[in-house]
């Protein structure tokens, strides 16, 4: 046992653990305040004021919305399929949580007080008699660089399908069978687009590794991002539009938000939840959100690099998530601008359209990249 | 006892208790749902042998896009239970126990035979050169397009034949175009008729 506990695994599981829960509060405060900065961007868009009552201009908000949520009656239908119903809002928000151990916020900076806080904790282990040497001088801003980072990430994502389906089957209501179909024929549809038009930049790449390929992109004065890197710009700029469309789908956002549409659905496959499950549906619809922004940001716009970063390194972290917010704020944009589609447009617009540029894309990458890379 | 043993025993066990909930299980949704547990947990064994690549493949392929369609048939038909179609199948059960045991002779000779030494895996923190690493994309994707180019690209005809195949099936005459060929038959028909009485 002591072997265990002293091993550098133990090591590694502790300071991956101590990393996802600080990565895991600060995603759920950056998905708290997208919800107010939605409520808030629309309101601006729509000329009125959105909400500005609890706390200065209304920024606890979103704490009173988590304790309403928690505090509202939590009706469960008597015709539901109660196990899945209870189960589905859970199997849509974990894969979308666990999609964040891979996300690079930052390039290796170091930590204020590394030093003092490393022996601190050499210190305290060793008087319980463990031998542990940590070293906290500098930090990884991500949890593990995986060789598959990307698969990995579009594996999770595709597992989110079956919350919502089974939401909409175990509902046992019409509109939610009807919204999780919908739902899940969209993301599996727009899936193949959105999965096809990052092979662009991975031929950039060379690599699954999304710490890798953030590296990959330092260089410019920290603008050598991949939609402007030569050779490849081209397809790279093509693979970021067809990304950006099919991630709007994939995440049943205005203008492709059919499974929710209020007017023929009431709210789709979440009609017949309230209370904290249908909090999780909301804050996983967030997460996914935040999920391929980031993934936007990595893959086409160079993840933390920006001006200054090689003198500063924290201050990549603020570049990440400047690019990261200004793509929930596009999300807020389009929702306030753009109308819905209509079902069939949105299945030939995916099948005909995205799907095809998206295989053109990947024969014109290659092309370029047998050529000049 | 490491993390990785633990972590086995864990997925492991979750994978056979969801095998026994697919087979054991009336209603064709808990069967199909036991089925993904199934395949999730077996990505994670392939996570603990260092098979990273397989394991997100298995959940990419089997998980996300294969039991979804099964799942999506299952409630698009609303199948509520399972009929009663087991008198049909009672030759089937016959077969079932040499099958059984052709397998387990499968598994008792692998055991066997196999070479079991564990490869040296590197630790998470020093990764080194990737294509000489087991189980990344880089070290497959050496392997599958250099000694096995062959059987892959056999086993990419066969899925487009498969492709081509289920769309021939599913290809429905449309109704405009059935009415277009019996007009034309039609005509053809009335043409010949016209001709037989002028030669009469």
């Amino acid at each position: 046992m002591s072997s265990l506990l002293n091993s550098i695994d133990l090591q590694y599981v502790i300071g991956a653990l101590v990393k996802i829960a600080i990565f895991w509060i600060f995603i759920m405060l950056v998905v708290a305040y997208t919800v107010y900065a939605e409520r808030r961007v629309l309101a601006v868009i729509q000329n009125r004021l959105g909400p500005n009552r609890v706390g200065w201009q209304g920024l606890l908000q979103p704490f009173a919305d988590l304790l309403k949520f928690i505090f509202k009656e939590d009706i469960i239908p008597l015709a539901v399929n109660k196990w899945l119903y209870i189960l589905a809002p859970i199997i849509v928000l974990i894969p979308a949580m666990m999609v964040l151990i891979v996300y690079p916020f930052g390039p290796e900076v170091p930590l204020p007080f590394g030093d003092v806080i490393s022996q601190t904790i050499n210190d305290l282990t060793a008087k319980i008699g463990l031998n542990w040497n940590v070293d906290l001088r500098t930090i990884n801003l991500y949890v593990t660089n995986m060789n598959v980072g990307l698969l990995y990430v579009f594996a999770l994502t595709s597992l989110g399908i079956y919350g919502i389906v089974v939401g909409g089957w175990a509902s046992n209501s019409k509109y939610s069978l009807l919204g999780g179909l919908r739902s899940s024929a969209q993301m599996i549809s727009y899936e193949l687009a959105l999965s096809l038009s990052v092979v662009a930049v991975l031929i950039q790449a060379g690599t699954l590794d999304l710490t890798k390929i953030v590296a990959q992109q330092s260089g410019w004065f920290g603008m050598k991002w991949n939609i402007f890197q030569p050779p490849l710009f081209l397809p790279c700029i093509i693979a970021f539009t067809i990304y950006l469309i099919s991630a709007i789908a994939e995440t049943n956002r205005v203008p492709f938000d059919l499974p929710e549409a209020e007017t023929e659905l009431v709210a789709g496959f979440h009609t017949e939840y309230s209370s904290l499950k249908f909090a999780l549906f909301f804050m996983a619809e967030y997460v996914n959100m935040m999920t391929v922004s980031v993934l936007a940001t990595t893959l086409f716009l160079g993840g933390w690099n920006g001006p200054g970063v090689e003198q500063f390194p924290w201050l990549g972290v603020f570049w990440f998530l400047a690019k990261v917010f200004f793509f929930l704020f596009l999300y807020i944009w389009l929702r306030g601008t753009l109308p819905r589609f209509r079902y069939d447009q949105l299945m030939n617009f995916g099948w005909k359209v995205l799907l095809p540029a998206a295989l053109f894309n990947i024969v014109l990458a290659s092309v370029i990249g047998v050529l000049f890379l | 006892m490491e993390f990785a043993h633990i972590l086995f025993l864990a997925f492991a066990a979750l994978a056979v208790v969801a095998a026994f909930n697919v087979i054991l299980q009336r209603n064709p949704i808990y069967s199909a749902i036991g089925l993904i547990v199934v395949l999730c947990s077996l990505a994670t064994l392939f996570l603990t042998l260092n098979a990273q690549f397989i394991s997100a493949m298995q959940i990419i392929v089997y998980a996300g896009a294969i039991m979804v369609l099964f799942v999506f048939v299952i409630m698009l038909l609303n199948v509520r239970s399972e009929e009663a179609r087991t008198d049909k199948q009672k030759y089937l059960k016959f077969l079932a126990a040499p099958l059984f045991l052709a397998l387990l002779a499968e598994v008792i000779a692998v055991v066997r035979y196999v070479n079991l030494t564990p490869q040296p895996l590197p630790s998470a923190n020093n990764a080194g050169d990737p294509s000489t690493v087991l189980g990344t994309v880089e070290n497959i994707a050496h392997g599958m397009f250099t000694n096995y180019v062959i059987p892959f690209e056999a086993a990419s005809v066969l899925i487009l034949m498969a492709i081509v195949g289920s769309m021939l099936l599913a290809r429905r005459e449309k109704p405009e175009e059935i009415a277009r060929i019996e007009k034309a038959l039609t005509r053809q028909q009335e043409e010949e008729i016209s001709k037989e009485e002028v030669a009469a």
